[in-house]
């Protein structure tokens, strides 16, 4: 199936989490400094391994960028 | 009271921290990190700023990225202060927040809420709605706000640790425009006031904590300054000369001169001999002009 992540389409496995989803991106576990939207709602870092993923589900992995 | 960070290291001032949701800091300028061109002269500057306190934002990330400029501020010992940059609504500006906090750990937010892109000036109304949802929500508030007295006390009321007035628009560099109103909000204020936005130049920060500003936000005026850290060290002295000033209270202002040397005791150098032989009566004698050195 096909998820769009911050933007672009991946395809993953049925059944795939979101801490599967970061993982399989590279992310190091826990993903210090990161945090996730699923469809505009944040999904807390306790409920990464817990969150299954549907198809067409718009992820935003969000980290620490330079701002004012 | 022996930690040297809150005693400025003046020697001759007593500690004067500046002290947020309980949170002291000896620095009263918070450098933000926008605009910078790379990440080394970001952290050059922060270090010649002294800031103890810096903002970032919330952006798309892969793990390639991964904590770079969380490394910086570690380096230099800023306490992160996340904003939500680029809202232009009340449930983004809130959404944004809880999203930093989970990135961060930290439930400080920087909260800034934008009319229209050409501006950058805050939505008053949204401003409000999100800075009382966050508050509920258990976040420390610090709000950038217009320099708008009747808002800015809103936002005091409903329970921001901090109220951020501009001095003008977000990265133009015209300093206070308004030190009026900033007066009033002073006045008035029953939470720190942060100067947010506009800062152009040292003079511009000095001004602010001379009007009585608890501390200075500025990031433009330092990372796209020629000469970044050089900056950044003009606007760290010039807050706490800024700050040193309103303490000691200045000296009003007047529209004519009035003397710093004593008019007493000036001789008479006249080439006129006194009438008569007898002494001029003291009185008559036309007073010379004060000096006036100073």
């Amino acid at each position: 199936m096909t998820v769009i992540v911050n933007g672009r389409p991946a395809q993953v496995d049925p059944g795939q989490t979101v801490a599967g989803l970061l993982a399989a991106l590279g992310h190091p576990p826990g993903g210090p400094g990161i945090a996730v939207a699923l469809n505009g709602e944040v999904v807390p870092r306790s409920a990464w391994s817990s969150t299954g993923l549907d198809d067409d589900d718009r992820l935003e992995v969000l980290g620490a960028s330079q701002g004012g | 009271m022996d930690d040297p960070r809150l005693t400025g290291g003046l020697g001759l001032s007593p500690p004067d921290p500046l002290v947020i949701a309980g949170q002291a800091f000896s620095s009263r300028l918070v450098m933000g990190t926008g605009g910078a061109t790379s990440l080394e002269a970001l952290e050059r500057a922060l270090a010649a700023s002294g800031s103890e306190l810096t903002t970032v934002a919330l952006r798309r990330t892969s793990p390639e990225a991964r904590g770079s400029i969380l490394d910086v501020l570690r380096r230099v010992g800023c306490r992160l202060l996340p904003n939500t940059a680029g809202c232009f609504t009340a449930r983004d500006a809130v959404r944004t927040a809880r999203l930093a906090r989970e990135a961060f750990d930290t439930d400080w937010i920087k909260l800034e809420v934008i009319g229209d892109d050409r501006t950058l000036l805050p939505d008053s109304v949204e401003l409000r709605d999100a800075a009382e949802t966050l508050v509920d929500d258990g976040f420390t508030v610090l709000a950038y706000t217009n320099d708008d007295p009747v808002l800015a006390r809103h936002l005091a009321e409903l329970g921001c640790a901090a109220v951020m007035p501009l001095g003008s628009p977000i990265g133009s560099g015209m300093g206070i425009c308004n030190p009026y109103n900033l007066r009033i909000i002073l006045e008035q204020a029953t939470v720190p006031v942060v100067l947010d936005a506009g800062v152009g130049t040292a003079s511009d920060a000095a001004v602010a904590m001379e009007l009585g500003c608890d501390a200075v936000l500025l990031a433009s005026a330092v990372t796209r300054a020629q000469e970044p850290a050089l900056m950044a060290e003009a606007m760290r002295k010039a807050v706490e000369a800024g700050r040193l000033a309103y303490r000691a209270g200045r000296i009003p202002r007047r529209l004519y001169a009035e003397a710093s040397t004593p008019t007493q005791g000036v001789p008479d150098l006249s080439d006129r001999p006194a009438e008569g032989g007898q002494l001029e009566p003291e009185g008559q004698r036309r007073q010379p002009a004060p000096a006036g050195d100073g």
